[in-house]
């Protein structure tokens, strides 16, 4: 099947290549708003993991079989997809894992605990998602080494100038997020990895919120590791990618021991392997990678550019209809954005307004979203998260703004 | 519509938006903190203990309505009562609010308890599991509060519980 930019955004068509939205949630047609959190598979990306399940699944990189040799090639062409999709030089310079959070843990273990030591700073942006904070907190809670904080403006920008000015030869690391998952902030990855770089520190980028809806291309963002999850971008759970560059790479220890990350193992000593089997210690998530794979296809197919203009579209017009509305406010109000949008409805807490929206159809977030220092930020417990993907359109806002007036006049709002 | 009825009743929205014993009490004997991570709410009770006699209850934090409305009514129902009689209504809340047959009707409410009186506004929550913890937050930090002086530390002291 052939999917070009326009039939693709035609919603009924979406609906049909999109199982889970052909289905009917209080009596009414599902609208997902929560691709923050994630996405909905096409059916392309079922039938491909499907159809590698029936007919080439094995175990990779073991056996001299016909069905290992199959899916170590599918296996292996879907790191190639990967590297591709991200601009990478080389497929060696992409290690399957879990997702996100599973990268940035291994970038914080192993070059993270060479990088770093006592008296060093690591700096992360105070609109990190918990998973681009926690594993930075361990590592220097370790090595005795600062958390140093890039603050936010109430813009929900990150403020520069701090951030220019706290850079130093202590600085080992900055750690950031490309899309903040709360108030949709870009944030110019390449200007901070530049100012990072003339330190001498390594950019660790939390790629999960913009790889699915910006064209990345890590050489040019000027980063050294870059990390997203397959599950935001319309493939399966469980299963992400790691970028780093191959010197850093090379240079950093194993992080898990096992199976397929060695070349020899003897009593007297081991090998590793190479580049990226280094760091892919046991079976990986082998049809996880292949639906990651087939969902990369389904996304170049309709184009990133498409893609990413036509979410600014829904985006713009969802922030313009919600701050029309009485009693909503909308959190920060970022220079360059893409896809997500806070907001809280006076009077209505965020749990209340989800439980409205959901008996209404409309799918969103409710909560922190794993990002308690922006709410700090801002004073306030939780928001309502509104986020958009492919499959969405503007019929999809005004199901929303009607279910936030629903929400509002139960509540007498 | 009629879905929502039936979790937000009238007299839970009216103890949300006009919550009763909401504030701290100037001489407690017991404090507890309670906190729901997976949203972020926060609450704290208020005990006043004579012996074995629960005077008075009162509570403070931000919530969604069901937790709100919860520690509201709970703060009522368990003022001027024993001990005893607190930890009983308690365990036939909860058993009300987690009750897996999930018919809503009332009258399968624990049969051997207390009468749960206005309580049982509340049974709605059991079709909806994430709010079940809204409902119980104030319950939990009335129990830490309680835990507290049985475990005989001082006579003021900040006992902290979480939901997770």
């Amino acid at each position: 099947m052939t999917l070009d930019a326009k039939t693709a955004f035609d919603a009924l068509r979406m609906r049909e290549i999109v199982p889970a939205l052909r289905q009917e949630i209080g009596g009414h047609p599902l609208v997902y708003l929560d691709n923050a959190a994630s996405t909905l598979r096409p059916q392309q990306v079922l039938d491909a993991q499907n159809a590698f399940e029936e007919s080439s699944y094995s175990n990779v990189h073991r056996g001299v079989h016909t069905l290992s040799q199959r899916a170590t090639q599918a296996f292996e062409d879907a790191r190639e997809t990967v590297a591709r999709f991200i601009g990478a030089t080389s497929s060696n310079e992409i290690v399957f894992v879990r997702g996100t959070t599973e990268a940035l843990n291994l970038v914080a273990q192993t070059h993270g605990r060479q990088a770093v030591s006592e008296g060093d700073q690591v700096m992360v942006s105070e609109m990190e998602h918990h998973s681009n904070i926690v594993p930075w907190q361990m590592l220097c809670s370790e090595t005795g080494a600062q958390l140093v904080k890039i603050p936010l403006t109430e813009s929900g920008d990150l403020d520069l100038d701090v951030y220019h000015e706290a850079l130093s030869e202590r600085t080992k690391i900055v750690a950031i997020s490309h899309v903040s998952n709360v108030l949709g902030t870009k944030n110019p990855i390449e200007e901070m990895a530049q100012s990072a770089r003339s330190v001498g520190a390594t950019v660790v980028v939390d790629g999960a919120q913009s790889a699915p809806h910006l064209g990345v291309d890590v050489e040019a963002l000027g980063c050294d590791f870059y990390a997203f999850s397959a599950h935001k971008l319309y493939g399966p759970s469980g299963m992400g990618a790691l970028w780093g560059k191959q010197d850093l790479l090379e240079a950093m220890p194993p992080w898990q021991g096992g199976g397929s990350m060695i070349r020899s193992v003897s009593f007297s000593g081991t090998e590793w392997n190479e580049l990226p089997y280094k760091f892919e210690a046991g079976t990986p998530n082998i049809t996880g990678a292949v639906g990651m794979a087939a969902a990369i296809d389904f996304l170049e197919a309709i184009g990133l550019e498409p893609i990413a203009a036509r979410e600014a579209e829904l985006l713009e017009a969802a922030r313009s209809a919600l701050l029309a509305e009485s009693s909503v406010q909308v959190l920060g109000d970022p220079k360059q954005r893409a896809s997500v949008v806070s907001f809280l409805i006076d009077g209505i807490h965020a749990h209340d307004v989800g439980q409205v929206l959901d008996q209404e159809g409309v799918a969103v977030r409710v909560g922190h979203h794993c990002a308690q220092p922006i709410m700090e930020f801002y004073g306030v417990a939780s928001t309502s998260r509104a986020s958009f993907g492919v499959y969405n359109d503007a019929s999809d806002i005004d199901r929303l703004i009607d279910a936030i007036r629903t929400a509002k006049s139960f509540f007498a709002v | 519509m009629s879905d929502l009825r039936a979790l937000y009743q009238e007299v839970i929205l009216d103890h949300y938006k006009q919550p009763r014993n909401f504030g701290a009490l100037d001489q407690p004997v017991r404090i507890a903190h309670g906190s729901n991570p997976l949203c972020g709410d926060q609450i704290k009770v208020y005990v006043d203990l004579d012996g074995d006699l629960v005077k008075q209850v009162t509570f403070e934090g931000h919530g969604c309505a069901i937790s709100t409305a919860a520690a509201s009514l709970m703060t009522e129902a368990v003022s001027g009562l024993a001990r005893s009689a607190v930890e009983e209504l308690s365990h036939t809340f909860r058993d009300l609010v987690t009750s897996s047959d999930g018919s809503g009707d009332q009258a399968d409410a624990p049969q051997d308890g207390p009468d749960l009186g206005k309580l049982e506004v509340l049974a709605g929550v059991r079709e909806y599991p994430v709010r079940i913890k809204c409902a119980t937050l104030a319950w939990h930090a009335l129990a830490a509060a309680m835990d507290a002086e049985l475990a005989g530390e001082a006579d003021q002291a900040l006992s902290t519980v979480s939901t997770e």
